[in-house]
């Protein structure tokens, strides 16, 4: 759709991380190096490893114990508090103001191509800070985990996605949250950090670890600082890109074992709400598969008073109907996710699915059942759409739902920012500000050179191929429809993740493919095929060498030769004499 | 040859740092020494002046136990006698024990890992009539000299009466030797005792530099409670103060969080006879399976983590209560795990009544709750509360939760059990790398591995002078630098270097280079035999 629109000033970021001369040798040894098997091969001490590696020893060898306990012991605190601590009650009342805030939503949008593109969303938002340094804390809808790795890696914003399969501008418009192929892991890190190489490091160890990816073989050879892309989504004023990492892995396949640990950021994880229709094996089955995680500060209110923090679960899948659907274009909820909607999750302030009806107005192209009366008009992607709305929260809801070749140059006053890669250190990071007229095609081409690779750099697929990561085009593009750019106000959490200053123009981000680059492989069997040569011409070198050294050579008599050897069995036969 | 035969020597050898090989087999035999200084004061009315003048100075009792062929244990009492100054006097002369306590703590403090016995006449009020002995909060006690003792009495005959008591009292306020010896269990294999002790010991976490505790509310119902905990105000009222009392000890860092939809692992079963659901003690091995998948580690330390959950059964299955073994209920509703942590079952059914518009807000009462916590919090650090022999009087711990003398005693297991886990993975890591040749050790390792002795030694020493504190400070430190050592990755860069495969290596050259030495072998020995044959032919 964005490759259709005239696009008539706009501002174009590529950013190219190439990163052909990937050194992927250190896959074993971080994999060591940060998760030490303690009881490999160590049998002298596998009475303590046995202690501290398994910490939680089988549940079945736990003593479960009845607790004793004498009440006196905290009498006396309990004293002290005792007015302070309000007796339990019922109280009816919604009692103090909740700090944390939690919305779910579902858009569902029949594409152009007869696939159908369903969106999730979930927004936890905290009234809190991180960063006070106080150790105690205490979580109710956030998740823990991510808590901890904001406050204890001083992050202020982070980005993750792992993303199976291509999505289809052309056929499928533009996605609400973009995202490459692959993983994607961006963080701006706070700027009282010191060491931001290193803290990076630990963080992508971390995350890996509870993303379940391997988030590990993220290292300095595959990670840039855009200087212009990727400003911060959220509010505060740090730009200097010293705090800002970039990292993509292409290779990174995305399947269930990604999908789980991310459902347990939920706070209903997958037993209410919209989170019900997440089976794997149907969302897995699809042409398009993302998932992500945005962390950022946020304004609490239009004057920005108070910060909380927002994060943002997003899962976004294009079903292949035509596949399933034996042809027809009809789609449920139940024929997609093979799930049905029972109720909603009931810490959820807001739960809403979003169907968008705008190429259909009257009804003439399909039909929903049940009807809503609810509609909802948002912008989104600079375009006015219609969504018809249902509300989970609402009880009555559930009563029905069932079922070009014109080249150009960027002129003068773009912005180029290019930093040579250095091999096994960093990878190439290619950066351009461009202005494109209308009407145009931009192309942009990077030359390079094919070097040899360590024999341990290759990985264990060479035949496959190498990776290069997608390039990413962050535009303003200006539009008819006014944006109302109150972040604060209730809109659809499709429509207000990227923040816009300008009311007349929305922000895009598009990735390209990934490149898959074929590199020459050797034979790993070579090494050894050359010691065995070599190691045969020095044996015979050797051999004829001991031959000459230890031989003593001495005139024998010569014997007669063969062919008069021959020549005289002949003869005998032949009843001659033989020669002499 | 001459070129050759060095340059492969030097191309194929691995880095070998120096190592303290002696030093390390010294701590192989470990010879621990804990020496605890006592001090007894007399009380007026106690001794008479011409005792007064006699009495010893000091005195030191030696204690050898030895545990295993390595290791040795001695523990040494420096005993030192005098009488009450006029203003401990006044202080002894408070109304009520716990008040004089307080009072005489206020007079001096004594350092860690000491104790003052102040032994008090007869006739004294501050202790009840049945109480001979009462611990006070800090490091004091008060002994009653005992009756059959009239001031007429020899002094050497007090000294011998009072002595088996003090010894009593020393065992439950410093260490005892079962202590120690649990907590040198990493070290040596204990003979299988009676099984109450092993569960003792094992209940309690293994010495860590830190730990993290997580509280955990389990919310399975939310669509019908909605359940608000003041955790922020209870972790500082109840749990702050005794972990600011452990500092010394570990760092603890506290967080906490609500789990929505966290279901049990076993189906309560309903019983008629309580009309209430009930768990049975042998299940509860099971119930927190699926709730352990959720809690999640901790993403930012690898401390070890104690759980503790707090489960609101939701509203079909309430009220929900734990039986024991003996089919009975368990008072505090609660249950604790050995290493890992506990969980209460908070009942709310009955604040609400059976016709009440659902979900219902419903305050959780911390005191309540965090009295449990706290209990299961102390078994879990090894703060054992001893039952205390008849006639001894234990002052309840005070708002911190922990009396200066349970400090001690943990301290002094503490620095024990560093002390035999340090010197047991620093000799196996030794012992390690002289039996496997192939293991690189870099110089950051053999600099852990030296630092380590050095701080183990360093922490004998202050543990035989008596100075606690810096003990475990370098104990803690050993243990510290001695793990960092064993699990250095480094270790392992070339301990998968197999020999087949430099055999694979070699065989090419060395194979094709055999066969004309061995067929000029062969020749030379048919020629030496044949020679043979021709002199026997020729003797003949």
């Amino acid at each position: 759709m964005a490759a259709r629109r005239n696009i008539p000033v706009g501002l174009l970021f590529i950013l190219c991380s190439l990163t052909f001369l990937i050194a992927t040798n250190t896959h074993e040894t971080t994999s060591t190096s940060e998760h030490p098997d303690k009881a490999v091969n160590l049998p002298e001490k596998s009475t303590e490893t046995g202690g501290q590696t398994t910490e939680q020893p089988a549940v079945e060898e736990r003593q479960w114990e009845p607790t004793e306990f004498q009440e006196e012991t905290v009498n006396d605190a309990a004293a002290e508090k005792q007015d302070a601590t309000p007796p339990e009650t019922t109280t009816t009342s919604a009692g103090a103001h909740p700090k944390d805030d939690f919305q779910e939503e579902l858009v569902i949008r029949p594409l152009q191509s007869g696939d159908v593109y369903a969106s999730f969303q979930f927004r936890t938002l905290w009234e809190t800070d991180f960063m006070k340094g106080n150790k105690v804390s205490h979580y109710r809808l956030f998740p823990k985990s991510l808590g901890q790795v904001i406050s204890k890696f001083s992050v202020r914003e982070l980005h993750i996605s792992f993303t199976q399969g291509y999505w289809r501008t052309m056929q499928w418009g533009q996605p609400f949250m973009p995202s490459p192929p692959g993983a994607e892991l961006w963080v701006w890190f706070q700027d009282s950090v010191t060491d931001v190489d290193g803290t990076w490091k630990e963080l992508t160890n971390v995350l890996s670890g509870i993303f379940c990816a391997s988030l590990n073989f993220i290292d300095s050879t595959n990670t840039v600082q855009p200087s212009a892309s990727f400003k911060p989504l959220g509010i505060g004023n740090v730009t200097d890109h010293r705090f800002l990492r970039y990292a993509t892995l292409p290779r990174e396949i995305v399947c269930t074992e990604n999908l789980t640990p991310w459902k347990k950021l939920l706070p209903c994880g997958s037993k209410a709400g919209l989170a019900v229709l997440m089976k794997s094996e149907k969302l897995f089955h699809s042409s398009f598969h993302s998932q992500a995680v945005h962390i950022r500060p946020v304004c609490q209110d239009s004057e920005c008073t108070t910060t909380s923090w927002e994060l943002r679960q997003t899962l976004n899948v294009v079903f292949d109907l035509h596949t399933s659907g034996q042809g027809k274009r009809e789609w449920s909820l139940f024929k997609m996710f093979s799930r049905t909607l029972t109720e909603a999750c009931p810490l959820a302030s807001s739960s809403k699915i979003y169907i968008d009806i705008t190429d259909n107005p009257q009804g003439e192209q399909f039909e929903l059942t049940p009807a809503t009366h609810l509609l909802s008009q948002a912008v989104v992607l600079g375009d006015r759409r219609t969504f018809s709305v249902y509300d989970l929260t609402e009880a009555n809801t559930f009563g029905s739902m069932r079922s070009l070749n014109l080249k150009t140059r960027p002129k003068s006053g773009g912005y180029i920012h290019y930093q040579p890669s250095k091999d096994r250190v960093r990878p190439h990071l290619l950066e351009m500000l461009v202005q494109l007229p209308p009407n145009s095609v931009t192309e942009v081409t990077v030359q390079f050179e094919r070097a040899l690779l360590k024999w341990t750099e290759y990985t264990p697929d060479p035949n496959h191929g190498f990776y290069v990561g997608s390039s990413v085009i962050s535009a303003l593009v200006p539009s008819m429809v006014a944006m109302d750019t109150n972040n604060t106000k209730e809109r659809p959490l499709f429509s207000s993740f990227f923040p816009c200053k300008e009311e007349s123009s929305y922000f895009v981000r598009i990735y390209t493919e990934p490149l898959l680059v074929n590199l020459p492989t050797p034979d790993f069997s070579m090494p050894y095929n050359v010691i065995c040569l070599t190691c045969t011409v020095v044996a015979v070198g050797y051999g004829s060498l001991y031959n000459l050294l230890t031989r003593s050579f001495q005139i024998e008599e010569p014997n007669p030769r063969l062919a008069k050897r021959i020549a005289n069995v002949i003869r005998r036969l032949r009843g001659v004499p033989p020669l002499a | 040859i001459i070129i050759g035969v060095p340059l492969w020597w030097r191309t194929t050898e691995t880095y070998r740092a120096w190592l303290p090989v002696s030093q390390i087999q010294e701590l192989a035999n470990l010879e621990l020494q804990l020496s605890a200084d006592v001090e007894v004061v007399f009380a007026r009315g106690t001794v008479t002046p011409e005792q007064q003048k006699k009495i010893p100075l000091t005195l030191s009792q030696d204690d050898e136990h030895v545990v295993d062929e390595d290791t040795s244990l001695r523990y040494r009492y420096e005993t030192r006698y005098r009488t009450a100054t006029i203003m401990e006097e006044d202080a002894l002369n408070q109304p009520t024990a716990a008040e004089a306590d307080l009072s005489l703590h206020m007079l001096s403090e004594s350092p860690c890992g000491s104790l003052v016995v102040y032994v008090v006449p007869e006739s004294t009020s501050l202790l009840p009539e049945d109480v001979e002995v009462y611990i006070g909060q800090r490091r004091t006690a008060l002994l009653r000299i005992g009756t059959q003792m009239r001031v007429g009495r020899t002094l050497d005959q007090l000294l011998d009466h009072l002595e088996p008591r003090i010894k009593k009292l020393l065992q439950l306020m410093s260490f005892s030797h079962t202590d120690i010896t649990a907590a040198l269990s990493d070290r040596v294999r204990l003979s299988p005792g009676n099984k109450e002790s092993i569960a003792d010991s094992m209940r309690a976490f293994k010495s860590s530099p830190g730990y993290e505790i997580t509280f955990s509310l389990l919310n399975p119902d939310p669509k019908s409670h909605r359940l608000h905990w003041d955790i922020e105000g209870a972790v500082q009222t109840f749990i702050q103060p005794l972990l600011t009392k452990l500092e010394p000890l570990a760092n603890f860092s506290i967080d906490s969080q609500i789990l929505y939809y966290a279901m049990l692992g076993v189906n309560p079963r309903f019983d008629n006879s309580h009309n209430a659901y009930t768990l049975n003690a042998d299940s509860l091995a099971h119930v927190i399976n699926p709730v352990e998948a959720r809690l999640g580690s901790n993403a930012a330390s690898s401390n070890p983590v104690l759980n503790f959950l707090l489960y609101v059964p939701d509203a079909n299955h309430s009220p929900l209560y734990i039986q024991d073994r003996k089919k009975q209920q368990v008072p505090s509703n609660a249950f604790h795990s050995p290493r890992w942590g506990g969980i209460m079952v908070y009942n709310v059914n009955s604040f609400y009544g059976p016709d009440v518009a659902f979900p219902v807000d419903i305050n959780i009462n911390m005191a309540k709750v965090m009295g449990v916590f706290l209990a299961q919090l102390r078994l879990l650090l090894g703060v054992q509360s001893s039952t205390p022999p008849p006639g001894f009087l234990v002052a309840p711990c005070g708002s911190s939760g922990l009396a200066d003398w349970e400090l001690d005693r943990l301290m002094w297991s503490r620095s024990v059990e560093n002390i035999a886990t340090a010197t047991t993975t620093i000799t196996s890591l030794a012992q390690l790398l002289d039996q496997i040749g192939n293991i690189v050790i870099n110089d950051n390792i053999a600099q852990q591995v030296s630092s380590a002795v050095t701080s183990l030694q360093l922490a004998v020493a202050e543990l035989e002078s008596g100075n606690l504190g810096f003990a475990l400070q370098y104990s803690k430190e050993a243990i510290l630098a001695s793990e960092r050592a064993f699990f250095d990755p480094s270790l392992l860069h070339l301990l998968y270097f197999p020999d087949d495969q430099k055999f694979a290596i070699y065989i090419p050259l060395f194979l094709p280079m055999c066969v004309p030495i061995l067929l000029s072998l062969l020749k030379i020995a048919s020629e030496v035999r044949q020679r043979r044959r021709d002199k026997q032919t020729k003797t003949d």
